[in-house]
């Protein structure tokens, strides 16, 4: 499903560049659930997002699902990630002014799909996550576990081919952390779904298939 | 096309940010507003002017006759020249191209009683054609008429506010009237729309009043005359110039002494009097473009504020697939339709002062002000565009944020 072949990338500051990713190669197939870990200032974040398109790299190849993810227009980037990526975040990034069900469905309007469907599947995927009743609430309303799951039926609507989610559990305590990965678990069971999540906590690592470690922009082990 | 999902997009944004669309909103609504007061009073001042100059007909000489103020011939100067019934005769014969002449003599402040009533007005002894070349309006009887002045009748028409001070509702046709002493039939009324000043006077024959009241001179002191409509203006000069190399070889003075004779050309001095409106309803524009530009750079500013409190939100949607184009559509149609909605409301509150205001206020150099359909339609295409401006910068700023920024957690 993803194919990393020496990526590099460098972020220049006003006299020097200072280089974060040094080479890496990374293989994820089809339907794994990954983890990556690695201290601050490791790259993993830089890592994330050049897999989620929200940054380009100087050199390698990237590969998503047999394409080149490579110099793309930001046009073209925005319809990629919308075609191939889901995302959650730490910090659940919902917006505040409309409902969990609005919320949900964001990612169908950029889509062009009408409005009573994606209302409608909005409503399907919100009560796979367990929060068909609280459709109409905003997200002030809502638990932050109850946030982070609205989040995750955004990143699943669109039918992606692979989740990317960064600290998903970062704002969450212990037990709200492992509902929310248990709906991962189940999410990559069941769908089928490639799941990749970017962590610092390594009870979250030790839940998911595979653990990649990164140090000073490369991969430690696998 | 028309996208009802992008509309309720931000119909839902406007709606739930009701306090910051408000103030967005006012500086506009407020700069339409001034706007179309500000045109309605230029078109009150070119109602009102114009009604002021428009005492006669457009396409007519008037002449009076003055003093000389250069020696001619061996005379001197600062001799007073007279207009005559000879003058009046000579031109109705000779000027072929003319529509109509009249002669006017002037009697100020005469005493008129009815039943008790009086007051002080003014007469003027004329001739029948004196009423259209003054476009004076008969609303019951007639006025002046050619065997009037056969007959030399002692008859008058008077102006509607002689009918309602001394008259108080009676019918004045075929009663008499006395006017310094003598008395007069009353044959007709009349009114003025465009100015009341002129409601005050009483006409009677041209003869009769010089014989009357100027001691049996045949003098005149105005004389009116009315050419084609469709003349054009080397005609009027050609017509111009031979009325005054007449009055200057009959009266013997210097055909270039300003001083002797005056002619006004009316479509000249209405064109004079218009061009000057224009130059004032240019300068209402002017300022009224820049308090719209100062609504416009007060919606860009809040717009840019809109732009940077909701970074996280569009790095939010470009993350989710939005491309730049779509988020510059989202801010775009949110500054014009802001700009569009409180320029309405703008457009309204204008009007409806305007309507307001302009019954109340009706002064001789400012009457009627009014918006025409012409100024609302130009004011909307202004406030689209004004809204694109304002939403332009703005928008460029919103497409360029980096969602990896935006979404960086701090």
């Amino acid at each position: 499903m993803i194919e990393l072949q020496g990526i590099e990338k460098s972020y220049k500051t006003s006299n020097n560049s200072l280089k974060v990713l040094k080479g890496i190669d990374l293989h994820i197939k089809d339907g794994e659930f990954v983890s990556i870990m690695g201290s601050s200032g490791s790259g993993k974040s830089t890592l994330l997002n050049i897999l989620g398109m929200l940054d380009d790299y100087d050199t390698g190849s990237y590969e998503l699902a047999n394409t080149l993810i490579k110099d793309l227009s930001e046009k073209k980037a925005a319809q990629y990630r919308n075609k191939f990526l889901g995302f959650v975040f730490q910090s659940f990034n919902l917006i505040s002014f409309k409902t969990a069900q609005e919320n949900v469905a964001l990612p169908l309007y950029y889509q062009g799909v009408n409005r009573a469907k994606r209302n409608k599947m909005a409503l399907d995927y919100l009560e796979k996550v367990g929060l068909k009743e609280w459709a109409h609430h905003l997200p002030s309303e809502l638990s932050g576990g109850q946030k982070q799951r609205v989040a995750i039926a955004r990143a699943l609507i669109s039918q992606p081919k692979v989740l990317l989610a960064d600290e998903p559990t970062g704002a969450l305590d212990t037990k709200t952390s492992y509902e929310v990965m248990d709906l991962f678990k189940s999410i990559n069971k069941e769908q089928k779904l490639t799941i990749i999540i970017v962590t610092h906590e390594k009870d979250i690592a030790d839940m998911t298939d595979r653990t990649i470690h990164i140090k000073d922009g490369l991969i430690d082990s696998n | 096309m028309f996208d009802l999902d992008k509309w309720q997009e931000i119909m839902s944004t406007l709606r739930k940010n009701k306090l910051r669309t408000f103030l967005t909103g006012f500086s506009v609504a407020w700069g339409i507003m001034m706007l179309i007061i500000l045109l309605a009073a230029g078109q009150g001042l070119r109602n009102g002017i114009s009604s002021q100059f428009l005492n006669g007909a457009t396409n007519s000489f008037s002449i009076r006759s003055g003093n000389t103020s250069l020696p001619y011939k061996g005379l001197n100067s600062n001799r007073q020249i007279r207009l005559m019934n000879s003058d009046y005769d000579y031109f109705s014969r000779n000027l072929k191209d003319i529509e109509s002449i009249a002669g006017r003599f002037n009697i100020w402040s005469s005493t008129m009683e009815f039943r008790g009533e009086q007051a002080n007005y003014r007469v003027r002894a004329v001739h029948p054609h004196h009423a259209g070349i003054t476009l004076t309006q008969i609303s019951s009887g007639r006025f002046i008429n050619e065997s009037d002045i056969v007959q030399k009748r002692k008859v008058v028409c008077l102006g509607k506010t002689i009918i309602d001070e001394l008259y108080k509702g009676q019918d004045p046709i075929g009663t008499f009237i006395s006017i310094q002493g003598i008395s007069f039939l009353v044959v007709g009324t009349y009114f003025d729309e465009s100015n009341q000043q002129e409601e005050r006077y009483g006409y009677v024959p041209i003869n009769v009043g010089q014989q009357v009241f100027g001691r049996g001179f045949e003098r005149i002191s105005q004389l009116l005359v009315a050419y084609d409509q469709d003349f054009s203006d080397e005609q009027v000069s050609n017509l111009e110039h031979e009325i005054r190399t007449h009055l200057a070889e009959t009266k013997i003075y210097d055909i270039n002494d300003s001083r002797a004779m005056f002619v006004r050309n009316i479509r000249e001095d209405m064109q004079r009097v218009l061009s000057v409106i224009d130059g004032v309803e240019a300068f209402i524009w002017l300022i009224g473009i820049f308090t719209i530009i100062a609504g416009i750079v007060g919606v860009a500013n809040i717009m840019m504020v809109v732009v940077k409190e909701r970074t996280q939100e569009i790095g939010v949607r470009k993350a989710l697939g939005a491309t730049p184009n779509s988020i510059i559509g989202l801010v775009l149609q949110e500054s014009i339709t802001i700009t569009l909605l409180a320029g309405y409301i703008g457009l309204l509150l204008g009007v409806g002062i305007v309507e307001l205001a302009g019954s109340n206020i009706n002064s001789d150099f400012f009457r009627q002000p009014e918006v025409d359909f012409q100024i609302a339609l130009i004011t909307l295409l202004v406030l689209v565009v004004a809204g694109a401006l304002a939403g332009f910068f703005p928008a460029r700023k919103a497409a360029k944020i980096k969602p990896i920024e935006a979404l960086r957690d701090e």
